[in-house]
């Protein structure tokens, strides 16, 4: 059963397994600008479509007139259909900005809903710009437009996140604090799994931080370890280890239950 | 307490692999089935990777981790319950016969099974047409108001237009009908759409469409009679008529499926899911329109436009009474042998 969150715009999906999980809505204006993407790319596949059919002109400037006159008027309806279907649920556009159409009960797509939330872009887009199907998305709760409420879709974010790597955390350097397991014992009781998360992302993600901030950021982290998981030994009073070593180490404990391969 | 992220990660890496691997060849070939012994290792790899996840959410807030394994049990479980895999009727018509099925069965078929909304669109339309025949009856120069600037060649009297193009014996229409026609189904199937559309008006819109569908015809029907061109208007609107005009009357039929959805009389099923309901039939009357409207803009472009001498009035009316007559059959009882699903006006 799927129902949409009240903190955030997410899709809760309660499973007979006893699973509970949430599935990203895209909000009104990213779906606007993978619309945008795809508006570019129809606009180019029109331009194509005077290249395509000049073969035809052998059989005629009528017929040959005739086809590029109907691609033009199907050719914008069939894309966001086809491209839908083919990519189970994602345009050039959709891919691009990271969303698909999947179903609202987390079931496959069928071709019917497909179908229907493209053709009924006629009224989402009135009275123009998807002004009347963006009011929709914004005061809906599963952010659906008009076609997406008759075709019981969503258009969700669809991050595929990689399982993170946490053997490079330590890369291979001796973990001083593994030789103190009381302390090792109060970090894994004390730490809250929520502060854990919070500086193993941080260390994952060091390198994107800029110099002082990541200075500040792990200096927070460390400070705020110090205080948890006190008394620390002598050997780690204050200045003993860098800020971002102290994290690094309490991650390790906490994260990874054997000791590095090195020195370990 | 937190788990040993890094040997859970590791020891439960290999069946999240093979779950993703199978979930990538299902979703490449979408009419793939698995054997029996593969969709029990799929359920069970699904299971496997549902409890992994209840025990990251109960004991660790990894984040990264606990999309990518929400990534998996969301794409798994679409999969297992998947609709389109249950077994059908039309399972045992072969592929290629399907379309075929489609349009001689399920098309008419759904047709009869809203009977009561093509009424309705037949009703509004013909109110249309009594409003546009009264107001061109009472006052002449209605006509330049009901009748939309792409029909500004119906502004001047009928009688001249007959002579005019009676005398150029088709050679008015001598280039440009592949280009004419084409330009018409374009038209026609865009207004289609939107009639049926409109529909999420609450069938407001599609009621405005249709009427005012209706008000031209009754203008320029009117137009015609009482300038003596009855005949010529028959021949000249029956032979694309008898099918464009059923078919909008269709897609109005569709449109008002669609707002007895939203509005719901009568029904106690939620919105969502009188919507899923009436999906499959709606995408299947806009198909129906789609084609029909397709062929009647052959007709038009290529056999409506040509007139006496080439055309016998006779031929051309005869030949859009048959086609009216055909097409009504059809939709009236063609699949009827079907035992598919009981027919619900």
């Amino acid at each position: 059963m799927a129902v949409p969150s009240e903190k955030s715009r997410a899709l809760l999906f309660r499973l007979p397994e006893g699973v509970t999980f949430a599935l990203q809505l895209a909000g009104p204006v990213t779906r606007f600008l993978a619309w945008v993407v795809d508006l570019l790319a129809t606009m180019v596949a029109l331009q194509l479509i005077g290249y395509f059919v000049l073969p035809l002109l052998v059989l005629g400037e009528d017929f040959a007139t005739a086809v590029r006159v109907f691609l033009f008027f199907a050719v914008p309806i069939v894309y966001g259909i086809a491209f839908e279907w083919l990519w189970r649920g994602q345009t050039p556009g959709k891919r691009a900005l990271r969303l698909r159409v999947v179903d609202a009960g987390g079931l496959r797509l069928r071709f019917h809903q497909v179908f229907l939330r493209n053709i009924l872009r006629a009224v989402d887009l009135l009275p123009g710009f998807y002004l009347l199907g963006g009011a929709c998305c914004a005061l809906n709760r599963r952010a659906q437009r008009l076609g997406d409420l008759a075709a019981d879709t969503v258009v969700v974010r669809t991050a595929r996140p990689a399982v993170p790597d946490l053997a490079q955390l330590m890369a291979g350097k001796y973990n001083s604090l593994r030789a103190h397991p009381a302390l090792a014992a109060r970090l894994r009781n004390r730490i809250p799994p929520t502060e854990a998360s919070l500086a193993l992302q941080a260390l994952l993600r060091r390198e994107t931080l800029d110099a002082q901030a990541r200075v500040h950021l792990f200096a927070t982290l460390a400070a705020r370890f110090r205080i948890v998981a006190a008394p620390w030994p002598e050997e780690f009073a204050d200045g003993a280890l860098a800020d971002e070593q102290l994290v690094r180490n309490c991650v390790d404990v906490l994260f990874r239950a054997r000791a590095a391969a090195a020195g370990g | 307490m937190i788990i040993d992220l890094e040997r859970f990660a590791a020891t439960e890496r290999v069946y999240w692999t093979e779950l993703e691997e199978t979930l990538d060849r299902l979703e490449r070939d979408g009419g793939a089935r698995l054997e029996l012994a593969q969709a029990e290792r799929f359920y069970y790899l699904y299971q496997r990777a549902c409890a992994d996840l209840s025990r990251l959410a109960t004991f660790s807030a990894e984040p990264e981790l606990r999309r990518h394994l929400e990534s998996l049990v969301a794409r798994a479980y679409g999969e297992l319950h998947d609709p389109s895999r249950e077994p059908t009727t039309n399972d045992s018509v072969a592929g290629w016969r399907r379309p075929w099925r489609w349009l001689t069965h399920t098309f008419p078929q759904t047709f009869r099974r809203h009977a009561r909304a093509f009424l309705l669109a037949v009703l509004v339309t013909l109110a249309g047409v009594g409003f546009g025949s009264l107001g061109l009856l009472i006052d002449e120069e209605a006509k330049d108001v009901f009748l939309p600037s792409q029909f500004s060649h119906l502004s001047g009297r009928p009688s001249d237009r007959v002579r005019r193009e009676e005398a150029e014996r088709g050679g008015h229409m001598r280039d440009g009908k592949a280009t004419f026609s084409s330009s018409l189904m374009a038209n026609n199937i865009r207004v289609s759409i939107l009639t049926m559309s409109l529909g999420l008006t609450w069938g407001v819109g599609t009621v405005v469409e249709l009427f005012y569908n209706g008000v031209i015809l009754g203008a320029v029907g009117t137009d015609y009679i009482r300038d003596g061109q009855g005949i010529f208007l028959l021949g000249w609107l029956l032979p694309h008529g008898s099918v464009e005009i059923p078919s909008i009357l269709l897609a109005g039929q569709a449109g008002f499926v669609l707002a007895a959805a939203l509005i719901g009389w009568g029904r106690r099923e939620r919105l969502r899911e009188r919507f899923r309901a009436v999906a499959p039939d709606l995408t299947t009357l806009l198909g129906g329109v789609a084609l029909l409207l397709v062929w009647a803009g052959l007709i038009e472009a290529f056999f409506s436009q040509y007139h006496e001498p080439v055309l016998p009035y006779s031929l051309k009316i005869a030949f859009g009474v048959l086609q009216l007559a055909g097409l009504a059959a059809f939709l009236g009882f063609s699949g009827r042998t079907d035992a598919l699903r009981p027919a619900r006006t």
